[in-house]
């Protein structure tokens, strides 16, 4: 474990059985934004901040979906407001609110420092996160980067729009790099388990070698190469 | 709304009966002197021995009466598990020559699934029934499903999400009939009746079940001990090895505690299922009034609302939209509510509950399902308490959600998607 806090064990946290047998922890900074969001935007007020700039991920269908609303000087290119909401687990509403927190603290974030944070970054803001909701917080990770995407192009600098350029590892599926990532996120560990998700390779078994090498990075990256 | 204030000394609501039970005081009267006085193991010759040889015997003996079948056929397992386990294997290792095709409904437990995924490694053809929307399989569906190799049917009897009773006796006839038809005593007939065992009857002559998994931790008894009952005719490939306990087919010194609490449980919940079901099933219909009084957008998933016989008393499972399920089970934690939810969130897989998902709901309903379970110990209280911050805590989410489906009560597709 490189690249998440150990939760602390404190009887306040929230145990949670899932439906397979296991528990998990939440830590209390996870509870304490849970059931008190910072910088939500409540359903119906949607029309005050139309000038903003928002950017959307996910959807109700997977299980997860934020919005997040942006407000940037333009001089300085800091971010001055920030607002949200999510539909989603106990940790997909943590994150989103710690990262408007993180956003606007010290007078608010330049968006090139924005675009840095990793989910990472709000994990260990929150005191960690169990392996298999890392998940949530690379979401609002994405919907951070798509409503700076928004800004750029409301204010015509489509140069700096960041698209990611994604690379085909399947070409029979047209199943991309950004795919296995998702499911490495999802907690596919092994090929098997890619493939049951994704069928990828299944059709072009050469490019299986590519794929699994994808899997222990993405694997590295997110749970520590456990 | 203002937020309801939480009560000054926090009180517990346990509704996830299905999930496990308490155990009953009477149970663990009759266990308690088998931890330390009646200690012997069973196998012993000496009088001691022979003591707990008697009450497991008696034990069996009480448990074969309840299902109207003989002691023998009786088999003492670890659990529902288990007993799904020996079933499923030890059919199949032991019969394969006849046949290696299975038949079993998409949406059973997972040791009954889990079992099918790895026979199919061994090499047998598993054939996965889909139920219809309200969680039922026919017995027409089990017929055109039957082939000549086909060795073993397993069917749950009834549902542990959304409490569907599956038609058992009618899917044993149709295999009787089948068997007549072709002269051969195959396919044989499985059931996991771990959730029907508090409610419903257990008789195996009038469900024409040859093999049937129960367990003590779902009936107010002792987790960790269960049974299979498996008609006499019939032989099993153990699944572990050991001594010659349990006629051959499980190894193991028996857990006499575990064996006599279990046996009190389930004697104690066919006694009073009656009552106990007119009870819980008002109790439940109360529910499902309030809530669909309180919460807009809000749906019942599984059969209608009826009697024992189509939906177990104690379930009520539902969908609230536009939240996650796992987000409302973390608000309900806090004021001591205690469900469980059919949430990709809860999962190891991040997949939203396979029964919801066999039985065609779309997964926005299902990652917003919520799975209320009733016993012994709950009152009209206990839902008057939950009424007080469910609607509260929907309202809370929905406030910070951007998501709001349209609702068709009718139509079960997917919801109709508005984006603010």
């Amino acid at each position: 474990m490189t690249t998440q806090a150990t939760p602390k064990t404190n009887s306040d946290e929230a145990k949670i059985r899932d439906n397979q047998g296991g528990t998990w922890l939440y830590s209390n900074t996870v509870k304490e934004h849970f059931f008190n969001p910072r910088n939500i935007l409540k359903a119906g007020e949607e029309a005050q901040y139309e000038s903003y700039s928002k950017g959307r991920v996910g959807s109700p269908a997977c299980g997860d979906e934020m919005v997040l609303w942006l407000k940037i000087d333009p001089e300085t290119e800091k971010i001055i407001d920030c607002k949200w909401q999510t539909f989603g687990c106990g940790s997909a509403i943590a994150s989103t609110s710690m990262l408007s927190v993180m956003l606007l603290e010290n007078g608010g974030m330049t968006i090139d420092a924005a675009l840095k944070i990793k989910p990472q970054d709000i994990m260990r803001r929150l005191e960690g996160l169990p392996n298999r909701k890392i998940h949530c917080s690379v979401l609002g990770d994405k919907a951070l980067q798509a409503a700076i995407n928004d800004w750029f192009r409301i204010t015509g600098k489509h140069d700096r729009v960041i698209t990611q350029g994604a690379k085909v590892i399947d070409p029979i599926l047209h199943i991309t790099d950004h795919d296995i990532e998702e499911v490495v996120l999802e907690g596919a560990k092994t090929l098997e388990e890619v493939q049951k998700k994704l069928k990828v390779g299944v059709a072009s078994p050469e490019s299986i070698p590519e794929i699994e090498q994808l899997i222990r990075f993405y694997s590295e990256k997110y749970y520590g190469g456990e | 709304m203002s937020f309801p204030q939480k009560p000054e000394t926090k009180k517990l609501v346990y509704l996830d009966h299905a999930a496990t039970t308490y155990m009953d005081a009477r149970v663990q009267a009759e266990m308690l002197p088998f931890f330390s006085d009646h200690f012997a193991n069973p196998s012993g010759l000496y009088a001691i021995g022979r003591d707990a040889n008697g009450a497991l015997n008696d034990a069996r003996r009480k448990i074969a009466e309840m299902l109207h079948a003989l002691p023998d056929s009786i088999i003492f397992t670890s659990g529902g598990t288990e007993s799904d386990n020996l079933a499923l294997f030890g059919v199949a290792r032991k019969h394969a020559k006849k046949g290696k095709h299975i038949i079993t409904s998409a949406f059973e437990h997972h040791a009954v699934l889990h079992s099918c995924e790895a026979l199919e490694k061994e090499g047998f053809e598993v054939t996965y029934l889909k139920p219809d929307e309200h969680g039922f399989i026919t017995p027409k569906q089990v017929h055109e499903a039957l082939r000549d190799d086909t060795i073993l049917v397993s069917i749950m009897y009834a549902n542990n999400e959304v409490g569907t009773v599956e038609p058992i006796a009618d899917i044993g006839r149709e295999l009787l009939k089948w068997r007549k038809e072709h002269a051969t005593p195959y396919p044989y007939f499985h059931t996991d009746a771990c959730q029907a065992a508090g409610a419903l009857d257990l008789d195996v002559e009038k469900l024409h079940v040859d093999l049937m998994t129960i367990n003590g931790g779902k009936i107010y008894g002792p987790k960790g001990v269960g049974i299979l009952y498996k008609a006499r005719n019939i032989s099993l490939q153990p699944i572990m090895y050991g001594g010659s306990q349990e006629s051959n087919v499980r190894a193991g010194t028996e857990n006499i505690a575990g064996i006599v609490g279990f046996a009190k449980a389930l004697e104690l919940s066919q006694e009073s299922k009656d009552m106990e079901n007119k009870r819980l099933i008002e109790l439940r219909n109360y529910f499902w009034d309030k809530l669909q009084e309180k919460i807009p957008k809000i749906r019942l998933n599984g059969p209608s609302l009826g009697d024992e016989q189509m939906r177990l008393p104690n379930n009520l499972n539902v969908s609230i939209l536009d939240v996650e399920g796992e987000a409302l089970l973390l608000y309900l934690d806090e004021y001591g509510i205690v469900c469980s939810t059919g949430s990709a969130c809860t999962s190891l897989s991040l997949d939203p509950s396979h029964v919801l998902l066999a039985m065609g709901l779309p997964y926005e309903y299902a990652h917003g399902s919520l799975r209320f379970t009733l016993g012994h110990t709950t009152t009209k209280e206990d839902i008057d308490y939950v009424m007080t911050y469910l609607p509260a805590i929907v309202e809370r989410l929905r406030e910070i959600s951007p998501v709001n489906l349209q609702y068709d009560p009718k139509a079960n597709t997917h919801a109709q998607y508005h984006q603010r």
